[in-house]
């Protein structure tokens, strides 16, 4: 909440990158907090790729509604228009366009200063050296080496215009004390993190979930599995895990117990060795 | 978030110290490793330690540093016991980066130092130890590693606790706990290891687990920054910030600062509902009783426990910059929620980080820590930073590449490391900004008086002096005479003190005293300051007056025509 304020109080027009994923609710009850009992005093914004679940936009736009935020989304058109698509393309120029290109463009058009970001530092290891507010250059380039120092709770809001800052408050937060504030706190999330019969291919040992008409390579026959997603992007780039956990408890229960890290059944982040990073500095979150 | 207890602790050690590998050491043990990770630190296919994986590969998180091998700036890291929450601030040894020690550590309420067995206590290992009593750390652990190469032996162990502790107490560290370990295999870092029988202490991860956590918080004297003031509807105006100590509930009486004006917390209104009683270091919003126009920069105090209010104070800088600093420049300072102008008025003494000495400066360099006296355009409500590391601590900010190039300290005050007493920049501060706020300028003042506040140095025949100040009262200026019949020394301030108030200051000197002269001319705005002695002033006291009044109108402080067009026979 504090490092909402400040941002709100130092910024002339912030944004809230909303990827309507579990760290994403979390961000919106935390800023609805940070700013009671008025509105949240930022639009959020969606970067959509296209190819994201359709039950993640339902809940989207039902979700914003409900607590009557700003929404605005944002989509690179050309480069769907000129034939983009994770299938074709592959995942690394893929994300480069949709995602990566699409938030710049987005932020730029939107004349956004600070963005807010709902990435985490236990999430993968370029992100764990990440400052609070992490500076961006007119590009949208984060440079790990020139970092600023961040001190107590100062935070740093200088910036030229055209340059910006990306905020992440939820840094020194675990996937764990997400899991557990958004049962302490009744935050509504997106069905598809509930264990639940959905349709997947099974590929290099991954559950490949198969909306979007993903192209099926020869042999491979969709199955219906029990399962659920730990995290949420792109249909194609999302595996999922098989899971029986069906309710907050018992997801918080299974993460206990869990011997593998959250995005492991992210595609994007091991396209590359250190691809996290490669992605970051061009721009991505 | 759950109700287990947190404790921030940050890391420090020199290059090759086993650093990352003590991190890797308790994160793996404490299973909060995935199986996904350690295979992809299994097929990196580096491995720069001898057992059979990498364990520092786990926390060396950038491509540049892998390439490097050592760790270039501050990484976060995780884990947790039944006992409690851990976040570690992974921050390196080397020199250039000392700056990002200072980072990790300045939330830290512990900090493992790493030793080399081999080598003992080395020039960095100092520079922590200062770095660490500096940012006011109430713990440390001095993690004694790479015992397996010593042979586990005592008398190496001891005699790095001893030098360690020495230099620690030169320096005001308190509360050190000593740790022989070896982060490679495991010794004495969950488990007491059958390796050193002669240890009598605890394993590192049961002291990380019950070492206090709170008693850096202070919950006695309120201190609310305005952060942010929330206005959703014209009749509801709520500060909102984070509480730096103190506690706040409905009733409490506050003051309000800088106006000094006292009123009640109506209510602590939130998404939740009312909160019964806000504490350090929760995030609130305040609606006050009266209409109190506060806003971002002000704080809400304990009435009875008022913070310092100044403008001047002292404080110990770490210089985290290759830009050099010095006192010849203004940076922008900021402190709780106030972004204020700011410089560096004197340089005190550079630290010697090895020795302790201190040395004389006149700029400040990357990773040097000194004692300055510091001056802001705008009064900081502050406590002295060993009291509380919020409200005294603040960093400068390079207006010019917007970087954050400093962190500070603030001091208890004391006459030796208060900026000394200059008000010469006061004659401008109207000037600056007092469109802005509505304060009086220089330009008002003159339009009023008819003049420019001057100050006239009269080293003779007090007569004149009278004389003077009945024919400029007489034209309609404001003017006083101060004469040294007591051997005050303070005509120079008092001078000051009246030109400030749009005065013509005649200073009329029985005893010369050149210190004196050259101090009120100091303080005077340049062409401002007119010095009379008794030689060449004509015989007669009209007519020596009539001449100072010539003086005053040509050096342009006095202009008669303006305003005096009838009956003054000029």
């Amino acid at each position: 909440m504090h490092i909402m304020r400040e941002v709100v109080a130092e910024f002339a027009k912030p944004v809230m990158l909303y990827s309507i994923g579990k760290d994403s609710s979390v961000m919106v009850r935390l800023a609805q907090k940070a700013f009671y009992p008025a509105k949240l005093p930022f639009p959020l914004l969606h970067v959509d790729t296209t190819y994201k679940f359709a039950e993640m936009i339902e809940f989207r736009d039902q979700f914003c509604k409900e607590i009557g935020a700003e929404l605005i989304v944002h989509t690179n058109r050309k480069a769907i228009e000129d034939g983009a698509n994770p299938f074709a393309l592959g995942t690394s120029k893929c994300c480069a366009l949709l995602k990566t290109r699409a938030l710049l463009d987005a932020l730029a058009e939107g004349g956004f200063d600070a963005a807010f970001g709902g990435a985490r530092r236990d999430e993968e290891k370029s992100r764990a050296k990440e400052r609070v507010f992490s500076f961006r250059d007119k590009f949208g380039q984060w440079d790990p080496k020139n970092q600023r120092p961040e001190l107590w709770n100062i935070y740093n809001a200088k910036i030229e215009k055209g340059e910006t800052i990306r905020v992440f408050p939820l840094s020194n937060w675990t996937e764990n004390d997400v899991w557990n504030y958004i049962h302490l706190e009744k935050i509504p999330i997106v069905p598809l993190y509930f264990a639940k019969e959905r349709e997947f291919v099974i590929r290099d040992n991954q559950l490949i979930p198969t909306e979007h008409n993903m192209p099926l390579r020869e042999g491979e026959v969709p199955q219906r599995v029990m399962s659920r997603m730990r995290s949420l992007g792109c249909t194609y780039c999302t595996g999922a895990i098989r899971s029986e956990a069906g309710t907050l408890p018992e997801i918080v229960d299974e993460l206990l117990e869990f011997r593998r890290s959250e995005r492991e059944n992210r595609i994007i982040d091991h396209d590359q060795e250190g691809s996290m990073e490669l992605k970051k500095r061009e721009g991505y979150f | 978030m759950s109700a287990m207890q947190l404790l921030r602790f940050s890391t420090a050690g020199s290059v090759d110290d086993g650093k990352s590998t003590l991190i890797g050491r308790l994160l793996v043990e404490t299973n909060s490793v995935f199986e996904d990770q350690l295979a992809s630190v299994k097929k990196s296919g580096v491995n720069r330690s001898t057992g059979p994986i990498d364990l520092s590969l786990l926390t060396d998180g950038l491509r540049a540093e892998r390439e490097q091998g050592i760790t270039i700036d501050v990484a976060y890291r995780y884990f947790s016991t039944p006992r409690r929450k851990f976040i570690i601030g992974d921050t390196p040894g080397h020199e250039q980066y000392t700056r990002n020690m200072a980072t990790g550590a300045s939330t830290a309420g512990l900090t493992i130092i790493l030793i080399d067995a081999r080598k003992g206590v080395l020039p960095q290992s100092r520079r922590h130890a200062f770095i660490a009593s500096l940012l006011g750390i109430p713990h440390i652990a001095v993690a004694v590693n790479k015992m397996d190469l010593v042979e586990f032996s005592q008398s190496v162990f001891e005699r790095i606790r001893e030098d360690f502790t020495s230099f620690a107490k030169s320096v005001g560290l308190r509360n050190l706990t000593f740790f022989p370990v070896s982060a490679l295999d495991g010794d004495n870092i969950v488990t007491l290891s059958p390796r050193t029988p002669w240890f009598e202490g605890k394993p590192l991860l049961a002291h990380l687990e019950t070492v206090p956590v709170a008693e850096d918080r202070n919950f006695e004297e309120l201190r609310f920054p305005v952060q942010y003031v929330i206005r959703p509807t014209l009749d509801f105006r709520g500060y909102a910030g984070q509480l730096a100590a103190g506690t706040l509930r409905a009733g409490d009486e506050v003051m309000a600062l800088p106006s000094g004006r006292v009123t009640r917390v109506k209510e602590i209104p939130s998404f939740d509902g009312p909160v019964a009683e806000a504490f350090t270091p929760m995030s609130v919003t305040v609606v006050l009783e009266d209409e109190i126009d506060l806003s971002r920069g002000d704080m809400l105090v304990d009435p009875n426990h008022v913070p310092h209010v100044s403008r001047r104070f002292g404080a110990k800088l770490v210089w985290m910059h290759q830009d050099a600093g010095g006192v010849d420049k203004t940076y922008l300072l900021k402190h709780t929620t106030q972004t204020v102008p700011a410089e560096i008025r004197r340089i005190r003494h550079r630290v010697d980080v090895s020795t302790l000495a201190h040395i004389e400066t006149s700029e400040l360099g990357l990773n040097d820590i000194a004692a300055v006296a510091m001056e802001t355009r705008r009064p900081l409500f502050f406590d002295a930073y060993a009291k509380n590391r919020h409200t005294g601590g603040f960093v400068l900010i390079d207006p010019l590449t917007n970087l954050t190039v400093a962190a500070g300290m603030i001091e208890e005050s004391t006459a030796d490391n208060v900026a000394p007493l200059n008000l010469r920049d006061l004659q401008f501060t109207g000037e600056l900004d007092g469109e802005a706020s509505g304060r009086l300028t220089n330009a008002e003042r003159y339009a009023r008086a008819g003049h420019y506040p001057a100050t006239l140095w009269l080293t003779a025949r007090r007569d004149v002096a009278y004389l003077v100040e009945r024919k400029l009262f007489d034209l309609g200026c404001q003017v006083h005479v101060l004469a040294d019949d007591s051997d005050s020394h303070l005509l120079p301030e008092l001078a000051r003190v009246l030109n400030n108030a749009g005065l013509i200051a005649i200073c009329s000197i029985a005893s010369p005293d050149a210190g004196e002269r050259d101090r009120a001319e100091r303080f005077t705005a340049p062409n401002r300051f007119l010095e009379v002695s008794a030689k060449g002033l004509p015989a007669s006291d009209e007519e020596a007056a009539e001449w100072v009044l010539k003086l005053l109108e040509d050096r342009g402080v006095l202009r008669r025509k303006d305003r005096f067009t009838q009956g003054e026979g000029i």
